[in-house]
């Protein structure tokens, strides 16, 4: 047998591939914007469309504190899994667990705003289509931040048992991957519903 | 050594409870016995929409026929078209990618086992909750049980109103699954041919069938994810009141045929290119030369993958799109020939001069490559919006597409069947039946899709239950009938050569074809961990540099 399939184990020197955890997030990163687009699209679509009130204009209310909050979250995760690299356990639990306070106050903050929107506006998803579109886009994106929030506290349990230290970094990664991208995708429905349509 | 593997593995089968191998099999992370449940459970699905397609045609022989009845006859239509292109094709697809994708890079499995077995799982619970529909769709109402929407269930048939009870729901929840499935696939498929390969497997030096699985699982990721989007869109307008597609609130119908065709001209790209990748890999080793212009074929796959993205609105020229739309999504349309014909003449440049030997699998191939050309060449034709106009939404529209998927998608996987086959088993499929299969399979194709682009031209609308005499759809109607039961013998015929070959088939050995990829340099079946000790490449064709140390390919790189 000659090299080409011979068991002759060469070294692999210079030979990398990327990561294939990264490769996976990015491609399922790529999967969930063409559903994020295809909700974008729809909204803009209905902007003005719908044939009954309220609209947009005269009920929604700009959340900018807990937009501030879930956007400075991917800050303190990104310097949480920086500290996690250098091996500073303490920092990192500490900016970890701070995003999910963060994460959290964003989403309590969704919840108030639908609350005074179905109870004191009475918008529901079935009013009309700004009431559709609205509820199925910011839905959606809550939707991937409560799924952000369970892995990100699994991680935060798993680091409470120490089973998370540096050399785990590389997975935590893509997991930070995630959560950044759930955050620019708040950018965008942010500049949509908020600006852009009311 | 890689015979002992062999009889090891037989040894230990042996004396086994089938429980025990059952359960092994269910519970299997391993991608090779993926990919043969995948093929395993299209072939299952074939058969089934094959039923559907022969009751269909049945129906149609002579006008005024009153085999089913109207609801069943749409019945049996949706879900020809749905069961064949979610249940069979892409199926059938990720199952060659799952077991052909680790071993032609020379990697041991795919980069998530998993991953991999929970997506086929997910397809699996689709395809059976498709066909619950029989049994649940009912709902209080006796309202009908499949679904019987068309394949695309353009609204506002799916709303509440027209299509009460649950068989719409069954639907779009199956397609959901199904859809969640196949990106987990398709993310698995880029990750292991990004993240797997050999040590010397350059991305130049791929075979094309990793390159084209490539681009086939981005296109899964850009196209199914907005066909889920969509049904999450309608399972909202059918269980929340909400009014994405609702008219009478000011939702718009158009939408969704948008957000369906978005999905479903990629869609076609996705079932055809993996279609190319077996050709790519079968023409070259059975007409004895490399691939002619791999740079050039790599390039025009990825070019159909971004055209094809841009062209989705020549399904709806006859709705009244502005004159810009449809001259735009004409020009793509048109676009997309480019390259394919590309591929084509690559393929002829590849025959060219070879010392070219018709065995079963280059026969299909070359059957493909004859009818998927004259499948394209109506679909320029198609693609053109003013003659769209004319012959939207007719029989000439049901025989072009047929002509893509039986003529091209169809006879390639045929080929694969038989090229790979020796390798999945260990046995060779009986050479005879196949030539039998492949002959007989030819003429009902031709019998049926050819002829079926006349009573096209003759205004015989798609989806039509009956017709009335005088019309002069008779003969056609009748020929396109007896062409399917021919194609039902054919299939027939390669589900027995299946069974019988792989008790009684010659054996394979590692390299039946005198092939150049590194599936072949393992034992057949290959064992659990593939390759012993993880190859090396230098070129293109390693096993050519292994059989040729006196000329290898490396040298020409």
């Amino acid at each position: 047998m000659s090299t080409a399939t011979s068991p002759v184990v060469q070294p692999a020197a210079g030979w990398t591939l990327p990561y294939r955890g990264k490769v996976a997030m990015a491609c399922l990163i790529f999967a969930e914007s063409a559903i994020f687009t295809i909700f974008v699209v729809a909204y803009l679509f209905y902007l003005g469309k719908s044939l009954t009130g309220p609209t947009p204009r005269e009920v929604l209310e700009v959340p900018i504190f807990y937009s501030v909050c879930l956007l400075s979250s991917s800050l303190t995760l990104h310097f949480a899994t920086k500290f996690l690299h250098g091996g500073k356990r303490g920092a990192f639990l500490g900016l970890w667990f701070l995003t999910i306070v963060l994460g959290a106050l964003f989403l309590f903050g969704t919840a108030q705003e639908w609350h005074r929107l179905i109870y004191e506006r009475g918008l529901t998803i079935s009013t009309n289509l700004f009431g559709t579109t609205y509820y199925a886009l910011v839905g959606l994106h809550g939707f991937h931040v409560i799924v952000g929030l369970l892995m990100l506290m699994i991680v935060l349990l798993f680091a409470f048992l120490g089973r998370v230290g540096p050399e785990q970094s590389a997975r935590v990664e893509v997991l930070s991957m995630y959560w950044h991208f759930v955050d620019a995708v708040w950018v965008v429905v942010f500049t949509v519903v908020y600006v852009l349509g009311r | 050594m890689s015979s002992d593997v062999m009889t090891i593995q037989k040894a230990r089968t042996a004396d086994r409870p089938w429980v025990e191998s059952l359960h092994e099999w269910v519970t299997t992370v391993d991608h090779k016995r993926l990919g043969i449940l995948y093929i395993l459970y299209a072939l299952v699905f074939l058969v089934i929409g094959g039923i559907e397609a022969i009751i269909i045609r049945v129906q149609l022989t002579r006008p005024h026929l009153d085999f089913v009845s109207p609801q069943v006859f749409n019945r049996m239509f949706t879900m020809h078209g749905t069961t064949m292109i979610f249940f069979v094709v892409m199926p059938v697809l990720f199952g060659f990618a799952n077991y052909l994708v680790p071993l032609v890079i020379g990697a041991r499995d795919m980069a998530f086992p998993r991953l991999n077995a929970f997506s086929f799982w997910l397809t699996a619970l689709g395809g059976f909750l498709l066909y619950f529909s029989f049994l649940g769709g009912n709902g209080l109402y006796g309202a009908g049980s499949a679904p019987d929407v068309g394949w695309w269930a353009y609204a506002p048939l799916t709303s509440r109103a027209f299509s009460p009870g649950h068989s719409s729901d069954y639907w779009t929840i199956a397609l959901m699954v199904s859809g969640f499935g196949s990106i987990g696939t398709a993310i698995n498929i880029i990750a292991t041919i990004l993240c797997m390969r050999c040590p010397g497997m350059k991305l130049s030096r791929m075979p094309l069938l990793a390159w084209l699985y490539l681009i086939m699982a981005g296109m899964v990721i850009l196209a199914i994810s907005p066909l889920t989007a969509a049904q999450i869109m309608l399972s909202i307008d059918r269980y929340l009141g909400g009014h994405f597609f609702d008219t009478q609130a000011g939702g718009s119908a158009t939408l969704w045929m948008h957000f369906f065709w978005i999905f479903g001209h990629p869609e076609v790209y996705v079932l055809v290119i993996p279609a190319f990748a077996f050709a790519s890999e079968i023409i070259p080793v059975f007409s004895r030369k490399p691939i002619f212009g791999y740079p050039v074929m790599v390039g025009a796959t990825v070019c159909i993958g971004f055209v094809s993205m841009s062209v989705w609105a020549h399904h709806m020229f006859t709705i009244g799109m502005n004159s810009y739309a449809n001259s735009f999504f004409a020009i793509t349309t048109m676009a997309v020939g480019v390259p394919t014909g590309i591929k084509i003449f690559n393929w002829l440049g590849t025959m060219w001069g070879g010392k070219i030997q018709f065995k079963t699998p280059m026969l299909f191939c070359t059957g493909f490559l004859f009818q998927f050309l004259i499948a394209g060449l109506t679909g320029i034709m198609l693609g053109a919006a003013p003659f769209n106009w004319q012959l939207s939404g007719s029989y000439f529209v049901v025989a072009h597409f047929h002509y893509v998927i039986v003529g091209g998608i169809l006879f390639a996987l045929f080929a694969a069947f038989y090229y790979w086959y020796p390798k999945i088993t260990g046995r060779m499929l009986n050479e005879s039946l196949g030539k039998l299969h492949f002959w007989l399979f030819l003429i009902g194709f031709h019998l049926t899709f050819d002829v079926m682009h006349i009573p096209g031209i003759l205004g015989m609308p798609r989806r039509i239950y009956t017709y009335e005499p005088g019309r002069g759809w008779e003969l056609w109607n009748l020929i396109a009938t007896i062409g399917a039961f021919v194609q039902g013998i054919a299939t027939v015929i390669f589900v027995m050569n299946l069974i019988v070959s792989y008790w009684k088939g010659q054996k394979a050995g590692n390299d039946p074809w005198d092939a150049w990829t590194l599936e072949w340099s393992v034992s057949s079946p290959p064992p659990a961990y593939n390759f012993a000790s993880i190859p090396t490449v230098a070129s293109r064709r390693p096993l050519w540099d292994q059989k040729h140390p006196e000329d290898p390919d490396s040298r020409y790189e």
